[in-house]
């Protein structure tokens, strides 16, 4: 899947399914600072995500 | 996972897109109410930065029927503050919101990064002690200064203050906060204080009110950035510890006596202070602004 990154403005490619809770975690992303938007959609942590899905990771905190 | 009250699929915990907005508006409006913030009638300038909280707290309040103003300070940080600005007219444009925007280069003669080229001075300190001598200048006559702080805000400031052993600054916080018994003070008022800064992004996103990732490039706030991320620790792996934070603070306070001591004039400005001669009028000094 390909995941957009905005506060590093960063695309990366991962091989995963299973819940984003879980893909957050293992990138290292506390879920609590983040929104994740899928095909422009928000979603729910515990929602599934598989290999297909291009995701948008939105920083929650404020920049200064 | 289905939101609870129309089994659609949900966004943040159970709730869907709907459901959120209204969950979160309720909210909001349950804290004006219960910290009896503002009335009907009152005036209320919003000081906001074009960043998702202040837009939140403007739209809120105007969509709640209150008469509001938009201010923006403008410290003159090239590459940030002009970004928002610009997104803060359109937004008022939009919403048909009268907005004031009055910057440090009219008011001390230099703009922030002016400033910090002239005089090592952290940057946090010399740009919150102007911004908040301006605020209070140009908010006489309303009834409300109205900020974006939100419940993560609040609650690292909580905790900063404890390890600091700051207790006179950790007194005067809370969702009203300000000189109330001075008339050269503007209450000051915080609507999104029980609102997680998710909480507050997840409504900003899905009404428009988001704006791109801009970091100021003076951020320093080491410390805070510390407190931050250890409560984003702690709310992942014990849910509700910030509101249960906050939820102690406020218990807290219902137990301390206010403090009543009137504050002194500076001797320069005239402006409140707590010491002969204000912070401002200090900085102003060392910059020889005047």
């Amino acid at each position: 899947m390909k995941i957009y990154i905005e506060k590093k403005d960063k695309i990366i490619s991962k091989k995963f399914n299973g819940t984003l809770k879980k893909l957050l975690l293992t990138l290292n992303i506390n879920p609590e600072t983040v929104i994740v938007v899928l095909n422009n959609e928000l979603i729910n942590e515990n929602a599934n995500i598989c290999d297909n899905d291009e995701l948008k990771i939105l920083s929650v905190v404020s920049g200064g | 996972m289905k939101c609870k009250i129309c089994n659609n699929e949900s966004i943040y915990k159970n709730y869907c897109k709907i459901h959120f907005c209204e969950y979160f508006e309720k909210k909001v409006r349950s804290t004006i109410l219960k910290f009896k913030l503002i009335k009907k009638k009152d005036k209320v300038l919003v000081a906001v930065s074009g960043g998702k909280d202040s837009l939140t707290t403007l739209f809120l309040l105007k969509k709640f029927g209150f008469n509001v103003k938009a201010l923006c300070i403008d410290e003159g940080i090239l590459g940030y503050r002009d970004n928002t600005i610009n997104t803060l007219k359109e937004f008022c444009k939009t919403h048909s919101i009268s907005l004031k925007i009055i910057s440090f280069k009219e008011n001390f003669n230099n703009s922030l990064d002016e400033i910090l080229i002239k005089k090592k001075f952290r940057p946090c300190s010399v740009c919150g002690i102007f911004r908040r001598y301006l605020l209070n200048q140009n908010s006489r006559g309303f009834d409300a200064l109205a900020t974006g702080h939100n419940l993560d805000d609040e609650v690292q400031a909580v905790v900063m203050n404890l390890i600091k052993n700051n207790i006179t600054t950790l007194n005067r916080q809370g969702p009203i906060s300000g000189i109330l018994n001075s008339t050269k003070f503007t209450k000051r008022i915080k609507p999104l204080y029980l609102c997680l800064e998710k909480e507050v992004m997840i409504y900003s996103y899905l009404n428009n009110l988001t704006t791109k990732f801009n970091e100021c490039p003076n951020v320093s706030k080491a410390f805070r950035l510390r407190v931050r991320d250890s409560l984003n620790q702690f709310e992942m792996n014990f849910p509700n510890t910030k509101l249960k934070i906050i939820t102690w603070f406020i218990n807290y306070k219902k137990n301390i006596k206010r403090g009543v001591n009137s504050p002194k004039k500076c001797k320069v400005c005239g402006e409140n202070s707590t010491n002969e001669v204000c912070n401002t009028c200090n900085y102003v000094r060392k910059i020889k602004c005047l």
